[in-house]
């Protein structure tokens, strides 16, 4: 029935077929592997960052250091005490490098809640410094770190007599900024992304809406009105770093606000953040059948009325959805923020909307940079907290998508 | 499925069906769990035109559809049955459906030309069979094609417009010279005319009268006067079931099946 | 904080508007035994509105002049000598006033000129925080009570409050023309600044980048120069990796997904594949910097190639891998756009899917194609935390992937990134790379949406 020829180009197409269908596979495995390869990466780099070394080591609450609130000294009386050869000078700053400088306020803290601990003998474990956190996490060996020989060998002494352990990293969630990689956190951080969030929410969600409605319900089609969609358009595609140059050129040289604050990331992430609220919340109006409209106005009902009763509420599902998924998207956004001095170092958690503050991506961006080996599973962890985030609020616009989803 | 539904009346069925140009047997189609065809069995017979009739939804386009396997490109659809073509069965595993679709043709509702040129369109489907040699060889296949479509008066000195461009009558002919072009023996027709004004659809009747000559032709139609006129037999559809089968004037003047005859009075439909 | 409590008890007032309006509109129209005009809850609408926005209006106003006013009142207060200073220098003097007033440790010893000047500013302060309290409350009263006043029965109410909400809504819409008109007075005004310093042709024509200014003008390297070729060209050959991969990949992925995939299969992998778009880029940049970087970097070194450790290369591909969910959902799109007919004309006449896919899908969805295509490449040209993080500051001006190379984006931050003097040409170009971001990337942007839009005409 077929002659060979046929059979031959038949063969041939078919192969083609099959290689533009294993194209295809291909691409979308690609991009998977990829997006595996980089969830593997983060979690693998950072999951040890929700613990921290620790070491126990016996204190005692000499009354006269208290006095002087010297407790860094009973840290280093403490470790001198546990390793009674070491006498030389550069050996104990050697040894006192094992413990972090920051774990003095333990004590100050212990000292505070329980002041009969003074002139007593406690076993408290301490925060151990990043370079003893590195090696006892396994991130590097006790050779290639940053230990010298003699630190190793204590470590090893300590961890033999049982008293490095892995407690949980509380510091993280709780701490701010620290150039000590085992005192720093993202609870700044944190905080700064929701002030800014909240910002964001407060000025892009009813400005967001009111675009829209009177794009959608209200606006005669003319020129002005066509000049704004083309702006909206248009602005929804600018890179968000001309929005940083906007803010920086604006809120700081012109209106005079102070740098770094929550209040003028949030009014960048607005600006930024605006256009796709307005889109997503034009693409749910328009989802609306005209036949309620019309059935509402039939009625005798005023425009208002119309969008206000009906419209408005039958569209606030998608809404809200599309401002869910634009906040999330302004929350992740670090290049404009940089513009307006967010990426200062900042220790303290910010109070309120004008405090000096950085936000969770901008961390991530700060600490990436920072030379410390310690840094490196931070950052990772940093980012976990950060898509986590995400994560859970696209999980909320999808369930509310679900859940109200309507086809007329 | 279990129950054997009654064969249709009249001579829906040859006693051989190797004589037969397209043979189809107990045909059951189903869509996910809906079924839309039920038992159908008919005969085409080579060199005349059958046209299939029945109200919306009755199963007379997926039973078209099925005998060039375009119903495999549903993902839930399911043939069950055999359908022949030249006594071969078309369902089976071995046979390769892009194979049949150049023997077995097939012109849409709507006029569908590709956003190409008028000659593109029409040697698209030479070009992916491999049917020229050369160039020469394939404006060759172009001008037949376009010649027996009755449509190369018109367009032979616009080929290298868009066929989009044309008037929806010229589309649809440009359709059907399109198929024509694979050099197809059985052009299945899905309501060629329907998009189409009165002037342009007595073209294309015309035309698929002259085409008779060459190819087996089925096609499926809302009109009854349509099929009164271009169609030598006529199946009549209803509820999935082919209920008659028969000669075109004797369907149309004596139908057996109180529906048939319901349906071409105009009682429903 | 007392901001707040100013707002919060202007809101209060509206609340006690809204709700004397409701009870007065009862009230009136019972006295005068006919039904008002409107529904209850307008009257209270009425009044609500009249009492909030004069105030809101007043206060707005006051938060954003304030500060300038301030400013000039106090430099008015300083001694000429001060006044006579250049625009810089007066602006880090003002500085050290308003540090002071805060009582923060100032850069300079305090004379009394400046204690005096910050004597006045917290002093002007202070006054414009009562003024304004004042002014607001008064607004809001008298805006309450002129409002429950006009409050009879046959006040048209409800069209007064639906006249004012959609002027509201009105206002709102404007707020993206603004922020476009923002946008571009604010990179224009500062980038003509800078083209007084650095004459525009130099800028957009020099092949030498190095803006480090000097300080003191005998320092080697002090030249300080802004030709912006080498970031040009860097921009465009990150950009051109980014499509090279995004391209095939994001195209295919679609192509896969709207053709192929079964239905369930393509209900998994669409969102999945959305999640790359999700993602924040800083992500991508530590993900590029930690981790494909270095691996490229080995490679490299075993296939006998010098790869840098920031190279082109790494911050190209991961950006082509960010972009990969833009390409593929516009692509998909409009691939499930071109009308099922014309797939079936296709199928029917015996063409294979692929066929069909390369011969008719592809071309009559390809200004679609395109135009997501533009919307990438415009992406990746503004993309910046990526490029920050794992490409370098080196201007290079090569085609050579394996090396370092910079782009606009990078530049504008490091520019502007860490504490400058604002009026410094370094600083002023930044503005200028961030016009040319903001030209290129709108000219791409209107070219896309144009074709996008003509190709929906099409098959609408």
């Amino acid at each position: 029935m077929i002659d060979e020829r046929t059979a031959r180009r038949l063969a041939r197409r078919h192969a083609a077929e099959r290689r533009f269908k294993l194209y295809g596979m291909a691409s979308v495995a690609v991009a998977l592997a990829f997006l595996v390869a980089l969830l593997v990466t983060i979690v693998g780099k950072g999951y040890t960052a929700f613990a921290q070394t620790e070491i126990a080591v016996e204190v005692s609450f000499d009354a006269g250091a208290v006095k002087e609130g010297d407790f860094a000294g009973l840290v280093k009386s403490a470790l001198a005490a546990r390793f009674p050869e070491v006498t030389a000078r550069n050996e104990k700053r050697e040894l006192f490098g094992l413990i972090s400088s920051g774990a003095d306020r333990v004590l100050r803290d212990m000292v505070r809640d329980d002041p009969g601990l003074i002139g007593q003998r406690r076993v408290v474990t301490l925060l151990a410094s990043d370079d003893v956190d590195m090696v006892v996490k396994g991130h590097v060996t006790a050779e290639s770190g940053r230990l010298n020989a003699r630190q190793a060998e204590w470590l090893a002494s300590l961890r033999q007599a049982g008293a490095v352990s892995l407690g949980f990293n509380t510091t993280f969630f709780t701490a701010g900024d620290s150039r000590e990689p085992e005192l720093a956190g993202v609870g700044g951080a944190v905080v700064g992304s929701l002030l800014a969030m909240v910002v964001t929410l407060c000025l892009a969600f009813p400005l967001g809406v009111a675009t829209a409605v009177y794009l959608e319900e209200f606006a005669p089609k003319n020129r002005w009105t066509e000049l704004i969609e083309v702006n909206i358009n248009n602005l929804a595609a600018v890179p968000s770093i001309v929005f940083g140059l906007l803010g920086l050129a604006l809120f700081l040289n012109f209106l005079n606000m102070p740098r770094s604050a929550p209040l003028v990331g949030g009014l960048v992430l607005t600006l930024m953040s605006l256009p796709v609220i307005i889109i997503a919340s034009r693409a749910a109006l328009k989802a609306v059948p005209p036949s309620i409209r019309e059935a509402a106005r039939g009625l005798g009902a005023s425009r208002l009325q119309v969008v206000t009763h009906h419209v408005l509420p039958l569209a606030m599902p998608g809404i809200l959805t599309g401002t869910i998924i634009a906040t999330a998207h302004a929350i992740g956004e670090t290049a404009p923020l940089l513009m307006i001095g967010m990426v200062a170092f900042i220790v303290d958690i910010p109070a309120g909307f004008l405090d000096p503050a950085t936000v969770l991506p901008v961390q991530v961006y700060l600490w990436a940079d920072s030379p410390e080996r310690a840094f490196v599973e931070r950052t990772s962890a940093a980012i976990m907290i950060l898509l986590a985030f995400l994560a859970v609020m696209n999980l909320l616009a999808i369930v509310l998508r679900k859940k109200f989803e309507r086809r007329w | 499925m279990n129950v054997a539904s009654k064969p249709a009346l009249g001579q829906a069925t040859l006693d051989d069906r190797r004589l037969a140009k397209v043979s189809a047997r107990d045909v059951d189609v189903f869509y996910g769990a809906k079924q839309a065809l039920k038992s159908v069995s008919i005969d085409i017979r080579p060199n005349e035109v059958t046209a299939l009739i029945g109200p919306s939804g009755c199963g007379k386009s997926t039973f078209l559809r099925c005998l060039n396997r375009m119903n495999d490109l549903i993902e839930s659809c399911r043939v069950v049955g055999s359908i022949w073509l030249d006594g071969e069965d078309i369902y089976t595993s071995g046979l390769d459906p892009v194979q049949l679709r150049a023997r077995v043709g097939m012109v849409f509702q709507k006029p569908n030309p590709f956003p190409k040129t008028i000659y593109d369109n029409v040697a698209y489907g030479p070009r992916i069979h491999g049917l020229s040699r050369s160039r020469a060889e394939l404006d060759e296949i172009v001008m037949t094609s376009l010649e027996k479509a009755g449509l190369i008066d018109e367009v032979k000195d616009r080929l290298q417009e868009q066929g989009t461009g044309l008037s929806g009558g010229q589309q649809q002919r440009l359709c059907i010279a399109r198929a024509i072009a694979v050099s197809p023996e059985v052009i299945l027709m899905d309501e060629p005319c329907s998009a189409l004004d009165p002037i342009a659809t007595a073209k294309v009747e015309e035309l698929i009268d002259e085409l008779r000559q060459r190819y087996t032709i089925v096609i499926v139609t809302h009109s009854m006067q349509q099929a009164a006129r271009v169609s030598q037999r006529t199946g009549f559809f209803h509820l999935g079931e082919l209920v008659e089968c028969g000669e075109t004037e004797q369907i149309f003047t004596n139908p057996r099946h109180k529906l048939t005859q319901g349906y071409i009075t105009g009682r429903f439909g | 904080m007392q901001l707040l409590a100013l707002v919060a008890t202007l809101l209060l007032l509206s609340a006690v508007g809204f709700h004397l309006g409701r009870r007065r509109a009862a009230a009136r129209s019972a006295a005068a035994d006919r039904r008002p005009h409107s529904l209850p809850v307008y009257y209270g609408s009425y009044v609500a509105l009249w009492s909030g926005l004069p105030a809101l209006l007043v206060l707005l106003g006051w938060l954003a002049f304030e500060p300038v006013v301030v400013r000039s009142l106090v430099v008015d207060s300083l001694p000429p000598a001060a006044r006579e200073l250049p625009p810089e220098r007066l602006g880090l003097l003002m500085n050290d006033v308003r540090n002071l007033a805060a009582g923060v440790v100032t850069s300079r010893d305090v004379d009394p000129d400046m204690a005096a000047a910050a004597e006045t500013y917290l002093r002007l302060k202070r006054l414009g925080a009562v003024a304004v309290a004042v002014l607001s409350l008064a607004a809001a009263i008298g805006g309450l009570g002129l409002a429950l006043r006009r409050v009879r029965p046959d006040l048209r109410a409800r069209n007064a409050v639906e006249k004012l909400v959609e002027r509201l809504l009105i206002g709102a819409s404007t707020i993206a023309v603004f922020t476009t008109v923002g946008i571009v007075l604010s990179l224009l005004f500062e980038s003509i600044r800078f083209f007084n310093a650095v004459p525009i042709h130099e800028f957009l024509f020099g092949l030498e980048w190095s803006p480090q200014t000097a300080i003191r003008s005998d320092q080697v390297g002090s030249s300080g120069a802004f030709g912006a070729v080498p970031l040009f060209a860097g921009t465009f050959l990150i950009s051109l990796i980014a499509m090279a991969v995004a391209m095939p990949v994001g195209l295919f992925a679609a192509i896969y997904m709207a053709e192929y995939a079964p239905r369930r299969l393509r209900a998994i992998i669409k969102p999945l594949l959305e999640v790359l778009a999700g993602i924040p880029t800083v992500v991508y940049g530590f993900f590029a910097a930690l981790t494909v970087a270095p691996f490229l970097r080995d490679a490299g070194t075993i296939l006998g190639l010098s790869v840098s450790s920031e190279s082109a290369l790494a911050a190209g591909v991961v950006m082509g891998i960010m972009i990969i969910p833009y390409v593929s959902s516009i692509a998909d799109d409009v691939i499930t756009a071109v009308p099922r007919s014309l797939r079936e004309a296709s199928l029917g006449l015996g063409a294979t899917r692929s066929e069909t896919i390369r011969q008719v899908v592809v071309p009559a969805a390809l200004p679609g194609i395109v135009g997501g295509l533009l919307l990438a490449v415009s992406r990746a040209i503004g993309e910046t935390m990526i490029v920050v993080m794992a490409a370098g500051m080196a201007a290079n001006l090569t085609a050579n992937p394996f090396e370092t190379v910079t782009t606009v984006t990078v530049q504008i931050v490091t520019l502007l990134v860490g504490d400058q003097e604002f009026d410094s040409p370094k600083t002023l170009a930044a503005f200028a790379l961030g016009l040319v971001l903001f030209l290129v990337t709108l000219a791409l942007n209107v070219a896309a949406l144009q074709v996008v839009k003509r190709f929906r005409e099409q098959y609408d």
